[in-house]
């Protein structure tokens, strides 16, 4: 009984965070192009979208900063990591607390404090900015994933590939990284997802003409959307919800915590 | 090595100082400014003009409202989900991240579907014979919003927090005679204060200071404070007065943080 009402419980919170989900999906099933009524099922928004250069291009633009911001922020928190190990207790809680200001800031006080920075430094609104922005938001999410990794670290192992001979890219490579990984890996997926997600920082950081989905998104939303969008956004999910259930379907391997 | 370190840490001091420090530096510095460039504290005080405190006002009590409901709601999911085990981990936390992949905007458009006087929910409704709901376009629509973007972000640092919770702390108690009542407020609930901290921070500051979510359930014409600062940066560019608010709002951000030190020292509560 109460393991049931338990079930029931986080049956009904999983339903009220994909209810809206589902809804899109049906929606770009629906042959009708209005909301608010079923005029039969259909792929042909599916069809369009394939043909609909304006939102491809934004799917690029998209994926492209969310790869490249990621990758970028996952370099620099890594680095940054490891170089925290070797400071004094002080600095390295300054430099957190510095780590901490864009997670605990406000999005649109970030959006906005970049815009004025290009502004003033005449950087052309463009790629380029949503690129800088996006890394700027993201190393948070890697430093906050690889710190604890970090922290599991023992330091002996490092100094007895020293000792045996081993340079320090080598050991650092051969002992220390793999340790790290995990860490890594689920910072820059957490880093990939927020960008992927990111409208506020965008809508101050992007330049005129250039759109990610996000913005592109928030345009047609005035101007009415096109259903197109919906067969995109379930094409995503649908695709991440498979890659997930592969990976988690792989038999583990001695990966424990 | 450690010689070495140090200049592991140049990229990122050298990153954050330009992009974190500096970009606050200028809010700072045009949000007590005008336009010819004297000092002038007039962009903060506009905060006390009539629309500009209605916004603020309706922003801290909507605000305040949905924090609240996440936290009712996550606090027990958390408590259920930190039952199963260890190995589950990952995927609990995936079912919460998931969401994220659909769109934040289309998804807030779904609930209009959803909510509107023909929607689906109505129908339901109408068919098991209930009461129609009519809350779209009202401030129940936007709460509703609200708690349903940052939900996951409650669940999160709840569950990470309860999780770490040693098993044997609680049995202890137990078996030195105290109920469940007494177990939870004495032990549980204290331990899990990280968490809780850090919970409420990533709910209410995003919640406070989001300006898509009213103008999407809200009808367009509930102004949010996050909305008039968006119309400052957007439409009138008058990028002063936007600076100045934004420094408001910072300040409900400073006490966050300050009270966020004092309670998760070690990060405990961290989502990750």
């Amino acid at each position: 009984m109460k393991n049931a009402a338990k079930k029931i419980y986080i049956g009904l919170i999983i339903l009220f965070l994909y209810a809206p989900i589902g809804t899109l999906m049906v929606l770009s099933l629906n042959a009708s192009k209005t909301r608010a009524k079923w005029g039969g099922f259909s792929i042909k928004w599916y069809i369009a979208l394939f043909q609909n250069e304006e939102i491809l291009r934004a799917l690029v633009n998209t994926l492209l900063i969310a790869l490249l911001s990621s990758l970028v922020a996952t370099m620099i928190g890594t680095i940054a990591c490891i170089a925290m190990t070797g400071m004094k207790r002080q600095a390295k809680s300054i430099l957190m607390g510095i780590t901490n200001i864009p997670m605990l800031n406000a999005d649109i006080v970030t959006g906005v404090s970049l815009m004025l920075l290009y502004i003033s430094l005449g950087i052309r609104f463009g790629m380029g900015t949503i690129l800088l922005s996006h890394i700027t938001f993201n190393i948070p999410y890697v430093i906050l994933s690889v710190m604890p990794r970090m922290k599991q670290l023992n330091p002996s192992t490092f100094e007895a590939a020293l000792d045996l001979g081993s340079s320090h890219i080598n050991a650092f490579f051969k002992v220390v990284f793999p340790d790290l990984l995990p860490g890594i890996l689920s910072g820059f997926l957490m880093a990939f997802t927020m960008s992927l997600d990111d409208f506020i920082i965008t809508h101050f950081t992007k330049g005129v003409g250039v759109d990610t989905l996000s913005t592109k998104i928030y345009t047609e939303i005035k101007k009415g959307i096109k259903p197109e969008m919906y067969a995109l956004s379930s094409l995503i999910f649908v695709t991440v919800l498979t890659l997930l259930i592969l990976i988690n379907l792989s038999p583990d391997k001695k990966e424990k915590k | 090595m450690t010689s070495k370190k140090k200049w592991l840490s140049v990229p990122y001091l050298f990153w954050s100082g330009l992009f974190i420090i500096v970009p606050l530096g200028m809010i700072l510095y045009y949000g007590l400014t005008d336009r010819t460039g004297a000092f002038t504290l007039e962009n903060i005080t506009a905060i006390a003009s009539a629309g500009h405190a209605k916004a603020l006002r309706l922003s801290l009590l909507l605000s305040l409202i949905s924090t609240i409901i996440c936290f009712l709601l996550a606090y027990p999911l958390a408590m259920i989900l930190s039952q199963i085990q260890v190995k589950r981990h990952n995927f609990i936390i995936l079912i919460f991240i998931l969401p994220m992949w659909m769109n934040f905007l289309l998804r807030t458009l779904a609930w209009q579907t959803l909510l509107e006087k023909n929607g689906v929910i109505n129908h339901v409704l109408t068919f098991l014979h209930l009461p129609a709901l009519k809350i779209i376009n009202t401030p129940a629509a936007i709460i509703l919003g609200m708690v349903y973007n940052f939900l996951p972000f409650m669940i999160l640092p709840l569950y990470n927090a309860l999780s770490k919770i040693d098993i044997n702390v609680i049995n202890a108690a137990h078996d030195l005679g105290a109920d469940h009542i007494y177990t939870f407020f004495r032990i549980i609930l204290p331990l899990s204060i990280p968490g809780i901290i850090s919970g409420i921070t990533m709910v209410f500051i995003p919640a406070l200071t989001t300006f898509v979510i009213s103008s999407l359930l809200g009808g367009g014409k509930l102004l949010l404070i996050g909305d008039v600062i968006d119309l400052e940066f957007t439409k009138t560019s008058n990028w002063h007065l936007g600076s100045g608010l934004s420094m408001v709002l910072m300040i409900f951000i400073l006490i966050n943080m300050v009270l966020s030190a004092i309670f998760d020292k070690d990060g405990e509560g961290s989502m990750l």
